[in-house]
This record gives structure tokens, C-alpha cells and sequence, in this order.
């Protein structure tokens, strides 16, 4: 068990919130955020930490991250204020940003809160895309559920 | 004890580590919560709000939370992804219905209304739609609005208003003294087939009204609706967007 709990109090002294974009490590701006070698144009903004970890896992995106902090939830109570939404907006006002990918979960309240932070986000001039809905890699279509398949119906494009 | 009912998924709570408190609602046995083993796994994407399940519950008591078994019927919320007016309107009639009906309580005509509502094709048809669903929850919980003839002078042209105190419509010429304090009665609730967004923003703020003074006042969910007379987050958020939608000619001030 010691080593369980040295580890335990070594984190609760060192993790700490990174204060630009959210993510939790060991330093203050975390790790992604002071890597010079990032392309500093993209902002990917996901919901929360394990997201983030999520889309670094997959080495698919080189750009900065926000973490939100989580969606608007009426049943929760999450309002917008709760949300570092206002913070996202300081980021963009420095003016090295191009874009921002929303990163939020396919759900009633992701996409929600989606469109609440792109409406956010319209006066400022960069551009706002978000991730496809659709077909999972190694998906056959007879296993996928309804709501899948439609989102990916809907979001068809001409074959190359 | 044991039934099986048609539902439109609520909410879907976490619960423990891998279940979920769900709450639907459905024509036989009203607004009803239960226990979902393995709601926060891979059944997530069933548990939407909106969706249209076959349900079955079952407790040893009546009195009890009980478990329930969930099979995908419709999914409503997936086809509208894009779609910023119709996702906030899933999300505040579900919040809505779950803050203002009473538990356990069947109520067939709200049911039908929010499955005809989900079940809409045409985007147009929503917002009014939705509007007119409010109007019959209302009417359900016991407090209609007649809109049908005048309160002060009995007829049933040029109604224009509502009275915030009786919930009566009323018309132009009796209304004028008055009209700083009455609602706007949009045409399209007394039958005309056009309408804009700023209509239906003065639709939702005469539903938003007697809910807030009729039904919201006494609060069951504090999660819901934190102090007495406000609306759910979800319904004060579809209220703001169609203020928006109307302030910009129908368009949002975004696309992604």
C-alpha cells in the first residue's frame, strides 16, 4: 500500500489545472501548452480532461486544447457561467487562433452546448468547424444503432 | 409488480459507477423513474432525450425505484444534430415536462402531444409546434388559456392579446389602454398557417409566463428549477435563441 499512497500525495501536490486551457499535469502552463512545436493556430475544445487525453491518444491532432469544463445541463444545473467559456474568448483575443474545432460529445447536450459556444464565438473572426457524426472505423452497419446511421446519412459527402 | 409501457426518454442521471437513474415518460404511468443497469455504458446512446423506447418496469413494491429494461423504439434527437432551434426544443420540452409533471400520474394527451411534437419532419413546423404543445401541458396541469373569443367584449376578431392575469385572449380595441401590460397573442395560435421567429418568441414568452406563475411556482425539482417561478435552464435558453433567430431575420448568427 505505501507506494499506492506516496503516488496518491505526490498527486494531490503536483497535479494542478493548467491556467490556459484547463488541462491537469504537473506544471503551470501544462505541457502541451508550452510546446513550442504545437501548432498554435487550432484550438480543439473538448469537454473535459479525459477527452483531451482521448484525442492526444490518437496523435491525430497537433493544435492547443480548451477543456470546457462540461456541458450546459438543465438537469445538472450546469449553466454557461460554470463553463470556462469566457476564458476561450481571451484566447481568441490574443489573435495567433485561425480556428476552432468543437470537440463536444454527440449527444442532446453536447451539441447543445455547441452551438451555444459557436453562437458565442461568431464575433470573433475565426473559423468554427466540429467533429463528423457517422460511421466508426470497424463498424459494420448492421450493429449500429439508429441514431449512428442517421447522423451519418445526414452528414454523406461525394466520394472522391 | 411489473409493466410494460411505450416512453419518451426524460433524462438519464448517473448512478454508482455503471448505472443510471432514468426518468420517462409514458402514456400509461405518467412521468416514472427507474433504475437502468449499465445506463452509462454502451446503452448511453439509447438513453437520449427524445428517444421513443419500449419500456419495462419492474420492483418487488410499487412504492420502489424498480429496474427497468429499455429497448430502442425512435431515435429523434440523432437526425437533428445540426439543427440549433430543434435540439434546444428536445431539450426544454424534456426538461419541462420533467419539471412540472407529477410523478406517477398518466397523462395520455401530454404524451401523444410531445410523440406527434418529436415525430415532426418538417424543421419549420417546431417551433409552433412546440408552442402548442406548451399550450396543452398548460391546459393539462389545469390552467388553458382561452383563446378562442375576447375576454372583454366576447368576439373572436382582431384578437391580438392575452390577459396575464386569466389567461383570456383579448382584442385590439380592448386591449389598447392596456397593451404595455398584456401579452402578444401570435396569429398562429388562433389558426393562421405563417409565422416568423419573432412569433414564436412571443409564443414561448406567453406559455414562459404561466409556467412561471402557475406551474413553476411551487417547484418539485430544486435540480430543475433552482428558485420558484423561473423556467428550466433548457426552456429560458430555447426562449433566448428565438430572440436571437428574430433580432437577425431567422438566422443564426453562427454556422458549423
Amino acid at each position: 500500500m505505501l507506494p499506492l499512497i506516496e503516488a496518491m500525495t505526490a498527486a494531490v501536490h503536483q497535479v494542478q489545472s493548467c491556467s490556459i486551457c484547463g488541462n491537469l499535469g504537473g506544471n503551470d502552463p501544462c505541457e502541451i501548452c508550452s510546446d513550442p512545436l504545437r501548432d498554435r493556430t487550432t484550438i480543439c475544445l473538448v469537454e473535459d480532461v479525459a477527452d483531451l487525453w482521448a484525442l492526444e491518444r490518437s496523435h491525430a491532432f497537433r493544435g492547443l486544447y480548451h477543456v470546457l469544463g462540461g456541458t450546459l445541463s438543465a438537469l445538472e444545473g450546469v449553466r454557461p457561467t460554470d463553463l470556462r467559456i469566457d476564458q476561450l474568448i481571451d484566447r481568441l483575443k490574443e489573435g495567433s487562433v485561425k480556428e476552432v474545432i468543437l470537440a463536444l460529445n454527440a449527444t442532446v447536450e453536447g451539441q447543445t452546448t455547441a452551438h451555444y459556444v459557436a453562437e458565442r464565438l461568431a464575433p470573433s473572426a475565426v473559423a468554427i468547424t466540429k467533429l463528423a457524426h457517422g460511421l466508426p472505423v470497424g463498424g459494420e452497419l448492421d450493429y449500429l444503432d439508429d441514431g449512428t446511421l442517421t447522423a451519418a446519412l445526414n452528414a454523406r459527402r461525394k466520394s472522391a | 409488480m411489473e409493466w410494460t409501457d411505450e416512453a419518451i426518454i426524460l433524462s438519464a442521471r448517473p448512478h454508482g459507477e455503471t448505472a443510471a437513474v432514468v426518468t420517462l415518460l409514458t402514456p400509461e404511468h405518467g412521468r416514472h423513474a427507474g433504475l437502468m443497469p449499465g445506463g452509462q455504458g454502451r446503452m448511453q446512446s439509447m438513453l437520449q432525450p427524445g428517444n421513443r423506447v419500449k419500456a419495462k418496469w419492474r420492483a418487488r413494491l410499487t412504492e420502489q425505484l424498480g429496474n427497468y429494461t429499455l429497448d430502442l423504439i425512435t431515435t429523434h434527437a440523432a437526425a437533428w444534430l445540426d439543427t440549433p432551434e430543434i435540439l434546444s426544443i428536445i431539450a426544454s420540452a424534456c426538461a419541462v415536462t420533467e419539471a412540472s409533471l407529477p410523478e406517477r400520474q398518466p397523462m395520455p394527451g401530454v404524451y401523444a402531444g410531445l410523440a406527434t411534437l418529436f415525430s415532426l419532419r418538417d424543421p419549420e413546423l417546431w417551433g409552433p409546434a412546440y408552442v402548442k404543445w406548451e399550450i396543452g401541458l398548460l391546459q393539462a396541469l389545469g390552467y388553458g388559456l382561452d383563446l378562442s373569443q375576447g375576454a372583454a367584449t366576447g368576439g373572436a376578431d382582431d384578437l391580438v392579446y392575452v390577459s396575464p392575469r386569466t389567461g383570456r385572449a383579448v382584442s385590439i380595441t380592448a386591449g389598447e389602454p392596456y397593451q404595455e401590460k398584456l401579452l402578444a397573442l401570435p396569429a398562429f395560435l388562433l389558426g393562421v398557417p405563417e409565422w416568423e421567429a419573432s412569433d414564436i418568441g412571443e409564443g414561448l414568452e406567453l406559455t414562459g409566463h404561466f409556467l412561471r406563475t402557475h406551474v413553476f411556482v411551487h417547484p418539485h425539482s430544486r435540480l430543475l428549477i433552482a428558485q420558484a417561478g423561473d423556467l428550466p435552464q433548457a426552456r429560458q435558453r430555447l426562449a433566448d435563441l428565438y430572440i436571437k433567430l428574430s433580432e437577425n431575420d431567422g438566422a443564426l448568427a453562427h454556422a458549423i
